[in-house]
């Protein structure tokens, strides 16, 4: 033997021993803050949790009452917001795998799509002020609505594209032997085989715009009343939460806790079942 | 000619008028289908031509008021009405550093175990906890930062770091001043929590491309599984890893509300990591609605433009250093 090898050997297995530490100490570390910020809000958020919270308006300082109005107003952004941009990003991400799938176009499509999908969403909210709030002259749902489908259409945009793009070529070739019309066989055939993906990439982008704060605070405002007229400013459950965990009110910071715990279980919830609806429609 | 269909196991003969007519309305179909396909594809780049635009235009008098010293000058006075991105753009860049600082080494190590060290039945659970964190809206991070995190800092962790640098030589002043509990090292580190996700992600994901021959050959002469990640998986996935950390930072520079809550909104530059500050994110967030003046809107407006070039360069190269690593594994 070499002499001083076994010590070069110790010395390599020391090290590499320290590294697995750390790794799996990393690992414990990111576990960690999930662990801590999902008990934080279960502990402050759980107690305020009652039926009143979905029953009552948002109540003034002092007083009792619940999230009836953000949480309706934030249903209605969402649906708007989603009723916008899912056929828009479904129409572009079509385009992408099935005609244009190696064409120009599609190349900077994809790009910009890419860049829109991580893009900060103030800048999103600034944009539709300046396009919707500053022309129309006042705050209005209607802008927060088209604000949150901005932030929709580049996910759906690229959900649509890799389902599409799995769908195997013998589907169309097969369609297209019997005769079908190309539009046909996308939306019978193409749509059906990857529609898990689609809804997958749905409720993903739902996830993303339930909590979504930054874009709302100059587009749909905040309203303290039971308003739900879009063209005017409307309640949010995330704008609240931020109005109210900022107020000096113990009771508003309460529901503000209670809210965070609200959208928080939402969102995991639909993260969860748009993983298992992926999962399994890969298995089949 | 005559056409035989079949509709619910009879079949039917059409005469031939009916069947060009038939053609003729799919042919239509299909061009009209195909141009609102692609009038669809070109909306997405419509919407990102009109953020460059609409930004550019709104933040066009306060960039002809201020030119090129928007940038340098730190003054942020809305009763004077002088203007100046400094303070704002430093503290986005410091935010952002110190998260890449600390996401980097833990998210690499992370996507380290979970190739490399995690039994196979956990990884998947596992990766699943750690990308949880991502579907975590902002607003909770900030919520959260303000009332349990800051507070913690505050009491246990600024105080010791206030005494264990204090004679130091230069990292004295970075650690300088009382604990406030916020400021931008709070900021900094709910940042990282929040980019954490990304980078791992994307790193386990490159590091599984690995070809298992060139890891197994590696393991074959004997070394150990810190040798093969240090010297044959990270060399082979640099390319990827860097999009995914630029990815990150792309976050972490746009991240509003969980900073906003946390960082004290002060316009000011100040040495020390422990002091309040502020970022563009932030400045929009706290004072659009309540800006008065055209030049201020603009000023804020001009904010965000910048904000939104920082972005997109860097989500550009991210996106062409992992255009790049497909295409070598594909």
């Amino acid at each position: 033997m070499v002499p001083g090898s076994t010590k070069l050997y110790a010395a390599r297995r020391r090290r590499n021993t320290i590294s697995m530490a750390l790794s799996l100490a990393a690992t414990a570390f990111g576990l960690g803050w999930l662990v801590l910020i999902l008990g934080v809000l279960l502990y402050e958020g759980f107690g305020g949790l009652s039926l009143k919270v979905f029953t009552e308006m948002t109540p003034p300082p002092g007083a009792d009452g619940g999230l009836l109005n953000p949480i309706l107003g934030s249903l209605m952004l969402t649906a708007l917001a989603v009723a916008i941009g899912t056929p828009l990003g479904m129409l572009a991400g079509t385009y992408m795998a099935e005609y244009g799938r190696h064409d120009r176009l599609s190349t900077v499509v994809r790009f910009i799509n890419d860049i829109l999908l991580s893009a900060p969403s103030i800048v999103i909210g600034l944009f539709v002020y300046e396009i919707m709030v500053a022309p129309m002259g006042h705050f209005s749902g209607w802008a927060g609505a088209v604000a949150l489908a901005v932030i929709v259409v580049p996910v759906v945009v690229r959900t649509t594209e890799d389902m599409l793009r799995l769908v195997p070529d013998t589907l169309r070739e097969a369609a297209a032997s019997i005769g079908v019309p190309r539009s046909l066989m996308i939306t019978r055939i193409g749509y059906r085989a990857a529609k898990a993906g689609i809804i997958t990439g749905v409720l993903l982008a739902i996830a993303r715009i339930s909590g979504e704060t930054a874009p709302l605070l100059f587009t749909s405002l905040n309203n303290q009343f039971d308003s739900f007229n879009l063209n005017a400013p409307i309640a949010s459950l995330p704008v609240v939460i931020f109005q109210f965990a900022l107020s000096p009110y113990a009771d508003w910071q309460k529901l503000a806790w209670t809210g965070a715990l609200i959208i928080t279980f939402t969102v995991l919830a639909l993260s969860i079942v748009a993983r298992a609806l992926a999962a399994s429609g890969k298995q089949s | 000619m005559v056409d035989v269909a079949l509709y619910g196991g009879r079949a039917v003969t059409t005469d031939v008028p009916s069947r060009s007519r038939t053609l003729g309305r799919l042919r239509l179909n299909d061009i009209i289908f195909r141009n609102i396909t692609r009038g669809a594809a070109l909306a997405v780049l419509v919407i990102l031509g009109g953020v460059m635009i609409a930004l550019a235009a709104g933040a066009w008098p306060a960039l002809q008021a201020f030119g090129l010293n928007f940038l340098i000058e730190e003054r942020w006075n809305p009763v004077t009405e002088r203007f100046g991105a400094l303070a704002p753009i430093y503290g986005t860049v410091v935010t952002s550093l110190i998260a890449m600082l600390i996401a980097v080494p833990v998210g690499l190590m992370i996507a380290m175990f979970l190739t490399e060290l995690c039994p196979m039945k956990l990884r998947r659970p596992i990766g699943i906890a750690i990308e949880l964190l991502a579907g975590i809206p902002s607003i909770i991070y900030g919520i959260w930062g303000l009332f349990v995190f800051a507070p913690f800092l505050q009491q246990h962790v600024q105080p010791a770091l206030i005494a264990a640098f204090e004679n130091v030589p230069a990292l004295s002043s970075l650690f300088a001043g009382p604990p406030y509990g916020i400021g931008v090292l709070t900021a900094g580190l709910i940042l990282a929590i929040m980019v954490l996700p990304f980078i791992t992600s994307i790193s386990r994901d490159v590091f599984d491309a690995v070809p298992p021959m060139l890891k197994e050959s590696a393991y074959g002469l004997g070394c150990t599984t810190w040798e093969v990640v240090r010297h044959v998986v990270l060399p082979y996935a640099r390319v990827g890893v860097i999009g995914g950390v630029m990815l990150g930072l792309g976050r972490a520079l746009g991240e509003t509300m969980a900073v906003t809550f946390v960082i004290g909104n002060a316009h000011r530059i100040s040495a020390s990591l422990l002091a309040p500050g502020t970022t563009i994110s932030a400045t929009i967030a706290n004072e659009f609605t309540e800006a008065v003046g055209d030049l201020y809107t603009s000023s804020l407006i001009a904010l965000g433009l910048i904000l939104f070039v920082i972005t997109f360069i860097v989500l550009a190269l991210a996106r062409y250093m992992l255009l790049r690593i497909e295409r070598r594994i594909g």
